[in-house]
């Protein structure tokens, strides 16, 4: 198992690496000066030369590079070129928040996920397996923007029993809570539905093995024959997709964010990428892609240690 | 004629591609699901193909003294938005707009994919370089992957083609890597190789016509997806910009009356909803049909 950690977080790091350099790289040869973005549409030829020699743009690339990447490594992503803000304190700001919004949505997606395929599972071919497969397959189909703008119409600007957006308040306030409410079931209905569909066919493939059937011969009964052995171990593919999903949602919160006007990282990203404000697009970027590879790590490290029968 | 040509011709006895395209098609109705799919599919397609004749007003032909007229209203029987332009005409436009950029960007997207998991999977040396390239665009989200682009290139719908078909390529070349490293194996290879075919004729004529069944499923559950990205991306305005009548652009642009007409966002999001449940269901047909055990999610 040590080795395992070992060699996947070198692995990482030279991900993490690649990471930085595909970004870097992108921004830097995207079409536009940054010397023109900040001095403005006014800036002589010599203005322009001076910022660039001043943000040491007239380098070579590869030298820019390690510079940026030495900058990384001591938490410097930059500065904004619309804001003149240190990229890390928007960050720094603004992370809480998403990961706040990406956490209550797995929960969501979790708690409706597992009960839904549990339930699903029990009464295969049932009209409520049915209902059931029918809402995860339209769960996937669902633009969440879409679905986000419909929640907004419905509970907060026909009912007006819940906040149109924002997530300012604390969490554990219920001022908070509401705020979290619509937010958190549209960002987690499609992994909800996911969830759902992995959840049903693995209790469906466990309740078929010898040892369930084994558990029933010895009479066990048939509430903690489903709960307690077949859940246990029809959960373990289920904690992948709950894992990998989690860098997904991460990825999906960008527009949940926009949809109801919270100020997350992904909401600072469209902004900067509208504005072609490049450090905070490459900060943000490589942000969301770092927290995406380290979650994946560590779902397979969780994953190998539930289950005694993967190694790698 | 050569000797390659000679044993395809006399040896290999191919199914009629008829008879087998009959055959799955026939698999994935079966299905009822799917079969529900596959009508809302042909339906979307002939609206898309026929949409000039079908509808009676341009996409983008105003009528300000007509603005958000209500579903069911005389001439407008999906209404109009807020500068009297009607609702029928733009979602019919809009699908030409969704299918067009879905096939175009998984289009490319496989040829990419297909090309790079050809070279992985065939040629060793090849193989470290291209799949760690694969990973590291497996690192990011898919839409993160499109941002960036978009962000390099520009907002624009053409940039979201691109964006998309880069996001295709890395699943593909997984796809078709683990098909070729299983064929290339097989004693028919062995077979073409010691009678002197080329790495090219083996490559496109013997063993990628055997990674067409999961590259067939993948590409339409692709074009679910890049439906769902597209509208996202330009409901966030990084694709389609106004007046386009883009399904995503139209929900952006409808979320700003859903007092007064909330149809504005309600239609395109179900039209968007119906092509992807569409092509989920299809895609999950298609699979059962043709390879049950393929793993998607590669």
């Amino acid at each position: 198992m040590i080795g395992l950690i070992t060699r996947r977080f070198f692995q990482l790091l030279l991900l993490l690496l690649g990471i930085s350099f595909l970004v870097f790289m992108s921004m830097h040869f995207a079409p536009g000066d940054p010397a023109t973005i900040i001095g403005g549409p006014n800036a002589t030829s010599e203005d322009l030369e001076a910022i660039r020699k001043d943000m040491g743009l007239d380098r070579p690339v590869l030298v820019q590079y390690f510079d940026y990447l030495g900058g990384i490594l001591q938490g410097d992503f930059g500065y904004s070129y619309q804001t003149g803000q240190a990229v890390t304190e928007a960050i720094i700001t603004r992370f809480p928040t998403t990961v706040k919004l990406a956490a209550s949505s797995t929960i969501v997606a979790v708690i409706i996920g597992v009960i839904a395929g549990i339930i699903s599972a029990r009464k295969q071919n049932s009209w409520i397996d049915v209902t059931s497969t029918t809402f995860a397959l339209a769960g996937v189909s669902i633009p969440n923007f879409w679905l986000g703008a419909m929640l907004i119409l419905v509970f907060a600007v026909n009912l007006q029993i819940l906040p149109v957006g924002g997530l300012n308040a604390p969490f554990y306030t219920l001022a908070g809570l509401k705020e979290l409410i619509l937010p958190s079931i549209t960002l987690g209905t499609a992994s909800a539905a996911l969830i759902a569909r992995m959840t049903r066919s693995s209790m469906l493939e466990v309740v078929r093995s010898d040892y369930i059937r084994t558990a029933k011969a010895k009479g066990v009964r048939k509430r903690p024959l489903i709960w307690i052995h077949a859940l246990k171990n029809a959960m373990i593919p289920v904690v992948t997709v709950i894992g990998i999903n989690f860098g997904t949602l991460l990825g999906g919160t960008i527009i949940t964010e926009q949809v109801f006007a919270i100020n997350g990282v992904g909401r600072l990203m469209i902004d900067a990428i509208a504005a072609r404000d490049f450090p905070v697009v490459q900060g943000t970027v490589l942000l969301v892609a770092a927290v995406f590879v380290v979650v994946n790590l560590i779902v397979d490290i969780v994953y190998a240690l539930i289950d005694p029968r993967i190694s790698y | 004629m050569p000797a390659t040509a000679e044993i395809d011709n006399k040896n290999v006895k191919k199914q009629p591609s008829n008879n087998r395209f009959m055959k799955t098609v026939k698999s994935v109705i079966k299905n009822k699901l799917s079969a529900i799919g596959l009508v809302i599919l042909v339906f979307i397609v002939l609206a898309a193909i026929f949409a000039p004749v079908i509808t009676s007003y341009g996409p983008n032909e105003q009528d300000l003294g007509n603005t958000h007229l209500g579903i069911g209203s005389e001439g407008h029987f999906l209404g109009t938005d807020n500068y009297g332009r009607d609702m029928w005409s733009r979602i019919v436009h809009g699908a030409s707009i969704s299918l067009l950029v879905g096939i175009s960007s998984v289009g490319i997207g496989l040829i990419g994919g297909i090309v790079l998991g050809l070279l992985a999977g065939y040629y060793r040396k090849l193989d470290g370089i291209i799949m760690r390239i694969v990973d590291l665009l497996f690192a990011f989200p898919g839409i993160l992957l499109a941002m960036l682009v978009i962000a390099m290139l520009g907002t624009s719908l053409i940039n979201v083609v691109i964006a998309i078909s880069i996001w295709s390529i890395p699943g593909c070349a997984r796809i078709v890597r683990g098909s070729v490293l299983s064929i290339k194996e097989q004693e028919y290879i062995m077979a073409m190789k010691s009678i002197g075919a080329s790495d090219v004729r083996i490559l496109f004529k013997h063993i990628l016509p055997n990674c067409t069944a999961p590259l067939i499923v993948y590409g339409t559950m692709r074009m679910a997806t890049t439906i769902l990205s597209t509208s996202a991306l330009s409901y966030l305005g990084l694709g389609a910009q106004p007046p386009t009548p883009e399904w995503g652009a139209m929900i952006a642009a409808g979320q700003n009356f859903m007092w007064q007409a909330p149809h504005l966002a309600i239609i395109p999001g179900i039209a968007i909803m119906l092509t992807v449940f569409a092509f989920n269901v299809v895609g999950d047909g298609l699979r059962d049909a043709l390879d049950p055990n393929m793993d998607l999610n590669t």
